[in-house]
């Protein structure tokens, strides 16, 4: 199992309840993809939050990732909605 | 060449931030306000406590490697702002304004598809409602691909 920081940002930080845990993964999870589905299965609130992965943009480690990026010698995801700034 | 990147909590000085940006033969700039028409009372910009401020930075020093600039500036606002605020600023300054223009464009189109940052509306009965991405920013940005 791998420990991981996990950070949520707006509308996916409201439906998890929590800014920030931090989760040990069993070694099946091994991509960002991985890690949005493992979430969607784990409670009510990951069920919420991660309905549609399609509507989900993540970062390891402070850098953009895709849906097959491994999270391998992670320390941190960060899992938000697509970016509305500007 | 000066590049300026950051994000603030305060209300932004547009006047000081274009006379900072200097007196190059061009100098081009873009202001995005809370719109004043759609009901919403607040508009609250979240951020990425790491990556926001890194991500404007990374995008002016990108501009600076495209065009020929002397200065460029973007000063993004977070937090709460009503009606009227200035979300954000974008200048540049060139000696020639295609290249003032064109990165000034490129800096704004970039930033509303890339730098993490999400806004949520505050509406007169006090419901709350996250706003969606738009899919003409998507295609908008397919221009400096």
């Amino acid at each position: 199992m791998a420990s991981l920081t996990l950070s949520y940002f707006a509308w996916v930080r409201e439906a998890m309840g929590q800014p920030v845990e931090q989760v040990d993964l069993p070694d099946s999870v091994s991509t960002i993809a991985d890690l949005i589905h493992w979430l969607a299965e784990r409670d009510a609130a990951g069920a919420a939050a991660f309905a549609d992965p399609s509507r989900i943009r993540a970062a390891r480690d402070g850098v953009m990732a895709q849906p097959d990026t491994a999270l391998a010698g992670a320390a941190e995801v960060s899992l938000f909605p697509p970016v509305t700034g500007g | 060449m000066s590049l300026r990147a950051l994000i603030t909590a305060r209300e932004i000085d547009i006047a000081a931030e274009l006379q900072r940006v200097g007196r190059s033969g061009a100098v081009a700039s873009f202001v995005g306000h809370v719109r004043t028409d759609d009901g919403v009372i607040t508009l609250t910009l979240e951020h990425h406590p790491q990556m926001t401020e890194t991500a404007l930075v990374d995008l002016v020093r990108s501009a600076s490697e495209r065009w020929q600039l002397e200065a460029a500036t973007i000063i993004h606002r977070v937090g709460p702002m009503v009606a009227g605020d200035a979300i954000v600023l974008v200048a540049t300054a060139s000696p020639h304004r295609a290249a003032a223009l064109d990165a000034c464009a490129f800096l704004i189109d970039r930033l509303k598809t890339d730098v993490p940052l999400w806004k949520c509306e505050t509406l007169e009965d006090g419901s709350k409602r996250w706003v969606e991405p738009r899919s003409s920013d998507a295609e908008r940005v397919q221009l400096w691909a």
